[in-house]
């Protein structure tokens, strides 16, 4: 979002807040925000993040506590959440990319519908794949070079976000072969330092928090960024990594890769739902539209205090909050691929990975 | 010397910082709400740190750091309270102080084992806090020299444990370590995401067992059930021996035993993705070993006590390692303590390799916060042991009602599913039988708990093995064989031949008689059914998903072998052989006046209660009606009682901000808290 359409939604935003905050009030209400993950991952982080924030924001200062109800990957809370109906707007929801893609799938535990819920504040992500030292020598803004290399990947399996890069890689004509079941990013960051891993990727708070360091030292070689959206929705350098070309750029300078066509399409759809658009709070199907105001109007403030911009960087990375319309936007992006995308993704996932969805 | 020029001045600018009266004030607040919440089974530091993270954004770093480590490190502390007194295993950290402590507990030596228990916590905290000082400048190649061939060798070294703890029968406690890894591979595979033994309609198996449930199954419900149904206290005669003076005597005795194990235990916290699973049962392992007269252990020997507890404090300063080091937790509650540092002061303290360079003299004060909330927690909880262990006094009738509530209501808390209660239940049936015919429940329990590591290590060791074998063999045996591997090859290969020679004189369900030859070979038959349908259902798992199917298979094999061994064995010889052991013929049970499925039938109305009516209403019945029918006792302590626990139940689901499970009942009323 450029400054002038922020501007404008602030302003839009104050002027039709001013008469429907008078009639909401929290004081002395407990807000639960509910997690379908444990206390442990990256979705609890960005709750316990924003959660004193939106405390202080919301009409009447009630108290935000975090509620965790991990299970299933996340398709336990979610279906959990499907079934839960506006009560006094005490409740709030958040998903993430590994809620999003099981829908994306149709994985047959899903039994939840994102269209039925309320966006109130959307936040996203990007992410930098990076290479070992001695083929980062060889990569030269094209992976023409890397084909006839076999990289290893430590992978948290194919139907998770790790789908944007093992797509991205196998686009590119690289040979990379995931060795599945490790627990989180952190543990294939840590089996690269060890040589056990020749290529590895990371979300950008992480690549910031500890990859960086790695390249500095010469140990690892920034390959590509999966890049940002910009209004129009098209692939752009991603703002927090000016200097590293996207996976669009790469792809374009590589022999046999395509930026359009069918795979180009289906990579771009889960790229969408896994990073720019990864994380969505949602009230219950049913909020009153004064409600959704409120809370939109208190992400709006939140992402407006002036010490926002420091505080995210290190806790959630520099990225974009959406909130009310655009949130709405961000959502309908970030959950729904074409058809054919969703078809030749589960092909793959199937020919590849002998993963299927049943 | 660069490297001690540094950081000399940086441990002095963190004992400056530690050591003002504001820090203290914070570390002791965090210690008692540490110890408040660890003397819970299963709820543990993750659910204390969930409480404290509100109150840490923006808070000083070195005040929000005091309360939170002092938080963390007592719960391995605290926990040793239920392992000894209750034959709970409070967290994985405690599950080898039961094996020796609980029987303690028996003998009346409650106060002795416990006092044993924390003076060696405390000296384990301390090594460890020592040992990281210096090691911690000089631990990153050294961690990153732990690959996936070493971690697995790990892990199969703790499993070697089970040869110690086989019992008389070596088949049968093979079998039963063999059964727990079966159970550990239930739900969705790490790797493929094929499921075992589960199915997408009973969503809550295919996240598989967790560890607190079957902790508490295998060990807690057992011994619990046992008590109620001889109604009597804990302790035998209800007498108080040797006070908790005599335990910190013991530890003095045996000193360089705890001075060995604390090593063990920082060492191998220091390898991320171990975790603390498996350094209680290498301390223990090592205890029994470097012991001579083997005869007590499991029926009361305080090295058994020492030894783990000396390691699992140690553990946790060995953990911070990798989480202070390379940003990734070792353990669920040291993953919200990344998470919480993040939220300190302006939020400059970043967890990751730039934390030594950037903040060592932070790193140093959590190092030595640690070691002194240990001391804190420590001299608080030797403090409390006396007055503690007079529960093992008290008619244990009074408290079995009040630990089927506990016990539920933890499990619960490890995925906030009605199953799990369910869970629970069944894995208590499963450790009842193997206690009555003496199969060994540490072996199953070692097994479980090393089902995934083992799983997860060999098949991505041996992906990674595969492709460098293509490149060259050369470079694949180096991959496999390096000196860590080989070193830890021959530790383990010794461990295994010494500890099947002790075995024999190891009786962790003590002297168990023989005699009858059906209810054993009944309950063979069994496990072995259900052995057979993990290995077919592991069978149907498409070839291409082979990792997926094959530890399964494997162990399946084996464990069907030993199986099919012991059915011959069964089949030939007399019935008065070992293998016949069955608990219900002689001893303690056989002559209980209260049957097995009489007792457990009023676990199970709680729990059939609690499907209907939620679990408050349905604990409101429990107590009354078994504090009325069971114990006997007067309507006014009936009521007091049952207030008493509802009212700790609210109280700790308040403070905790946790559910209780709901009922049908829920489902269509709405109710006020806490009965919704």
């Amino acid at each position: 979002m450029t400054i002038k359409t922020l501007a404008a939604s602030v302003a839009a935003a104050a002027f039709l807040a001013s008469p429907a905050l008078a009639e909401v009030d929290f004081s002395g209400k407990t807000i639960e925000w509910v997690i379908p993950f444990s206390e442990t991952g990256g979705s609890a982080k960005w709750a316990n993040f924003f959660a004193p924030l939106l405390a202080e924001e919301l009409p009447g200062s009630p108290t935000v506590v975090v509620k965790f109800m991990p299970g299933a990957g996340s398709t336990k809370g979610a279906n959990w959440f499907q079934e839960q109906e506006y009560d006094d707007g005490t409740l709030i929801f958040g998903t993430s990319g590994s809620t999003q893609f099981p829908y994306l799938l149709d994985d047959p535990r899903v039994r939840y519908e994102y269209s039925d819920w309320v966006p109130v504040m959307a936040s996203g992500t990007g992410g930098v794949a990076y290479l070992n030292p001695k083929d980062g020598e060889k990569f030269d803004g094209s992976a023409n070079a890397l084909k006839d290399t076999a990289f290893i990947y430590g992978s948290q399996g194919a139907t998770r976000l790790d789908l944007v890069p093992l797509l991205a890689w196998e686009m590119l004509g690289m040979n990379v072969e995931p060795v599945f079941g490790i627990k989180g990013r952190g543990d294939g960051r840590l089996m690269f330092e060890r040589g056990e891993a020749t290529i590895d990727y990371q979300t950008s708070s992480a690549y910031l928090g500890a990859s960086a360091d790695l390249v500095a030292q010469g140990k690892a070689v920034p390959m590509m960024t999966w890049g940002a959206l910009d209004d129009a929705g098209n692939i752009v350098r991603d703002p927090t990594f000016p200097d590293i070309p996207t996976f669009k750029e790469v792809c374009e300078a590589t022999d046999g890769c395509e930026t359009s066509g069918e795979a180009w399409d289906a990579w771009k759809g889960f790229f969408v739902a896994g990073f720019p658009v990864q994380k969505i709070a949602f009230l219950p199907a049913g909020t009153p539209d004064d409600v959704a105001k409120a809370y939109s109007d208190a992400f709006d403030a939140v992402r407006n205090r002036p010490d926002f911009p420091e505080i995210a960087t290190k806790r959630v990375g520099k990225y974009e909050v959406f909130v009310g319309e655009n949130a709405k936007k961000a959502t309908e992006a970030g959950t729904s691929v074409s058809p054919e995308a969703k078809a030749f993704v589960k092909n793959w996932l199937q020919d590849s990975y002998g993963v299927s969805l049943k | 010397m660069d490297v001690f020029a540094t950081a000399l001045p940086a441990l002095g600018q963190a004992w400056a910082l530690i050591l003002q009266p504001e820090v203290l004030g914070y570390l002791v607040l965090g210690v008692v709400m540490g110890l408040a919440v660890g003397v819970f089974p299963g709820l543990g530091g993750i659910a204390g740190l969930s409480l404290l993270l509100p109150f840490m954004f923006g808070m000083d770093p070195v005040l929000g750091l005091a309360l939170m480590v002092g938080m963390v490190a007592v719960v391995p502390t605290s926990d040793t309270f239920a392992s000894v007194l209750m034959g709970i295993p409070g967290s994985s950290a405690s599950q080898a102080t039961v094996l020796d402590g609980f029987p303690l507990a028996k003998k009346g030596q409650a106060a002795r084992a416990l006092s044993a228990a924390f003076t060696s916590s405390l000296f384990g905290g301390l090594v460890g806090a020592a040992f990281l000082t210096l090691f911690i400048i000089v631990a990153r190649p050294l961690v990153l020299a732990f690959g996936l061939p070493e971690m697995l060798m790990i892990s199969i070294l703790g499993l070697s444990m089970v040869a110690v703890l086989a019992g008389r029968v070596a088949l049968k406690g093979l079998a039963a370590a063999g059964l727990g890894m079966l159970i550990g591979t239930i739900g969705e595979a790490d790797a493929g995401g094929s499921l075992r033994m589960a199915t997408y309609d009973i969503p809550y198996l295919t996240d598989g067992l967790k560890l607190v449930i079957v902790g508490l199954g295998i060990f807690a419900i057992p011994e619990i059930v046992s008590l109620l149904r001889q109604d009597r206290s804990i302790a035998k005669d209800a007498k108080l021996g040797a006070g908790w003076g005599a335990g910190v005597k013991d530890w003095v005795a045996n000193k360089w035993l705890s001075v060995r194990c604390s090593l063990i235990g920082v060492v191998v916290g220091v390898i991320p993705g171990l975790g603390g699973s498996v350094v209680d049962w290498i301390a223990y392992g090592h205890a029994v070993q470097t012991t001579k007269d083997k005869s007590q252990f499991g029926k009361g020997e305080i090295r058994g006590v020492i030894g783990p507890e000396s390691s699992n404090n140690a553990k946790e300063g060995g953990g911070l390692v990798p989480t202070l080091l390379f940003g990734i937790p070792g353990s669920g509650s040291m993953a919200i303590f990344i998470g919480a540092i993040a939220l300190l002061g302006s939020g400059d303290i970043e967890v990751g390799p730039s934390m030594l360079r950037d903040n060592l003299d932070i790193t140093y004060s959590i190092v030595w916060l640690l070691a002194l909330a240990n001391v804190v927690g420590t001299l608080l909880c030797i403090a409390a042991s006396g007055g503690i262990a007079k529960l093992t006094t008290i008619r244990f009738t009074y408290l079995a009602p009040f630990l089927f509530m506990l016990i539920s209501f933890a499990a619960f808390q490890s995925g906030q599913n009605f199953e799990d209660i369910l869970a629970l239940f069944a894995i208590g049936l499963i450790g009842i039988f193997l206690r009555r015919f003496d199969w060994s429940r540490p072996a199953f329990l070692i097994g479980f708990v090393l089902s995934n590591p083992v799983e997860k290590f060999s098949n991505q060791a041996f992906q990674i093995a595969s492709f460098r074998f293509r490149n060259s063999f050369e470079a694949g045996m180096d991959y496999i064989f390096s000196p860590i591997v080989i070193v830890l090859l021959v530790i383990t290969v010794v461990s295994v031949v010494l500890g099947l020679r002790q075995a024999k004189s190891i009786m962790a369900e003590g002297d168990v008689k023989s005699g009858s030859k059906r209810a054993p070979m009944v309950f063979l038959l069994l496990i072995m059914a259900y052995v057979v349908a993990a290995l077919i259902n592991a069978n149907m798992i498409p070839d291409y998903n082979m990792t997926d199917k094959i530890v399964p298979l494997v162990i399946g094999g084996i464990t069907l072998a030993a199986l099919l061994i012991l059915l011959v064995q069964m089949i030939l010889r007399p019935e008065t052989d070992a293998v016949f052991a069955d608990k219900e013929l002689a001893g303690e049970d056989a002559d209980a006046p209260y049957g097995l499925w009489g007792t457990l039938a009023w676990f199970l109305g709680l729990i059939v209660a609690t499907y209907f009516l939620g679990f408050i209403l349905a604990l409101l019945g429990f107590l009354v009606s078994f504090l009325r029918i069971r114990a006997q006792t007067p309507w006014l302590k009936t009521l007091i009682l049952t207030a008493a626990g509802i009212a700790l139940m609210c109280v700790m689901a308040g403070a905790l901000n946790r559910d209780f499970p709901p009922g049908l009942l829920q489902g269509v009323t709405d109710l006020p808290w806490p009965l919704n």
